[in-house]
């Protein structure tokens, strides 16, 4: 089983590595998204200042959301898809696979990156910490979440759209602790709490999005 | 031993086909015909359980394949009308992924073995994005000598896009795979002649006008 998963992972990451600028796109939009808000909202460093943690987590959120459309697609579409299914191992298994790799590729990127975009804000270290901190468990929910959506729209003509209507509102939970744990340390509370949730939403996601788009990858090939 | 009981597939609105019922032994061929259109894609993913027919059921060893995927799948390789490839990978990466999520994973050795028997052997290492249709099609197709000897094979079309040497290549295989204990069920609108002792014949065609 373990050998199946890890085989699915190293095959989607092997894949990006030949198409880079897939993965490059998602970073450049995280930082031109974030990169223009100083620009549209005038440079006054108190009101970017208070902004700061709403505009980064948005902008990740958007970013992850961008690329949702690669994980289930393309394989949709050359019938790879049809032989994961036909695979030996449970498809929810596999499914993580993709998910994790999907999140290597986007979600760790979009953490590492967020610190220096943070300074941009001027954010406090502590601040940052939390930031990273809260990206880095809030991601992988969101690119959890994100598949199940995905799956549910494969094959559907203007899916991308579909799948993001579907997707953004169960993202507002992620979207609030995120950026509220940043908040609460500028404001000189700790972030603990606002992680601890993220991460049980993580938990709580991980043990059904793998399931349901099992699920409904085999709704989408009936 | 392969049985379809009473299938029926709805597809939209309309009927493909009802009550269609049969059964494969072991080293037996089916082979199902029919115009365009009556059916036999969705026949060959019911039998592979990727479809949900409309009313019957499919049972492999006397129990219905949805009780037993695990089993089934290991036992099961279908080839279908897409090649399940990835473009940017090459034949020999291909086939490491196929054969690992079939749950026997083949050594670098098996695997050239069997894009030989196809006669990739040249291309065995270029991005299949380079390859012709019908050397793609002998990629997919090269699966079929890594998996299990004597289990089914569900074959949709598997003789498009394959030069003649190619096809009558591929006719020994299935001939062999039969006479080994394997079960072969396929589609083809073309004229194969496959030397083999056990050919079933299902037309759904005339199955539908029957119903």
């Amino acid at each position: 089983m373990i050998r199946a998963f890890v085989c699915v992972a190293r095959r989607d990451l092997a894949l990006a590595l030949r198409r880079k600028s897939d993965v490059a796109n998602t970073l450049v939009f995280f930082v031109i998204v974030t990169s223009l808000f100083p620009l549209g909202v005038g440079p006054e460093r108190s009101l970017l200042h208070a902004m700061a943690p709403g505009i980064l987590w948005v902008a990740a959120l958007l970013a992850s959301m961008l690329s949702l459309a690669r994980i289930f697609e393309p394989d949709f579409a050359d019938g790879t898809l049809e032989q994961l299914a036909l695979g030996v191992e449970p498809l929810s298994v596999l499914v993580i696979g993709k998910i994790g790799a999907h999140w290597l590729l986007t979600g760790l990127p979009l953490t590492l990156i967020s610190p220096i975009l943070a300074l941009q804000f001027d954010l406090q270290p502590l601040a940052i910490l939390a930031l990273c901190g809260g990206l880095l468990a809030g991601t992988a929910a969101l690119s959890l979440i994100g598949a199940v959506g995905a799956a549910l729209t494969l094959g559907l003509r203007g899916g991308g759209v579909l799948a993001a209507l579907l997707v953004l509102p169960l993202y507002i939970p992620v979207l609030i602790f995120g950026a509220g744990a940043v908040g609460a340390v500028e404001s000189g509370l700790g972030a603990q709490p606002h992680l601890l949730l993220l991460g049980a939403f993580f938990l709580t996601s991980l043990a059904s999005a793998p399931w349901a788009t099992a699920t409904a990858i085999r709704i989408a090939l009936d | 031993m392969l049985e379809a009981v009473s299938l029926g597939c709805v597809r939209g609105e309309r009927r493909l086909f009802s009550n269609t019922g049969f059964s494969v032994a072991k080293g037996q061929l089916l082979r199902i015909t029919g115009a365009n259109g009556s059916g036999k894609t969705s026949l060959l993913r019911i039998l592979c359980g990727l479809l949900t027919p409309s009313d019957g059921k499919v049972l492999w060893n006397t129990r219905p394949i949805g009780e037993q995927r695990e089993d089934y799948h290991r036992a099961l390789t279908y080839v279908g009308h897409l090649n399940g490839l990835k473009d940017d990978m090459t034949p020999h990466e291909n086939l490491a992924v196929a054969s690992t999520l079939a749950g026997c994973p083949a050594g670098r050795s098996a695997r050239r073995d069997a894009l030989a028997g196809f006669g990739l052997a040249h291309c065995a290492d270029l991005p299949v994005r380079h390859l012709s249709q019908g050397q793609r099609r002998r990629v997919a197709l090269a699966r079929l000598a890594l998996q299990n000897p004597s289990g089914i094979w569900i074959l949709d079309e598997p003789f498009t896009a394959l030069d003649a040497e190619a096809v009558a290549n591929l006719s020994r295989i299935i001939a062999a795979h039969a006479a080994a204990g394997g079960i072969v069920i396929f589609t083809t609108h073309m004229e194969v002649t496959i030397a083999a002792a056990n050919i079933v014949l299902v037309n759904l065609g005339q199955q539908a006008d029957r119903a």
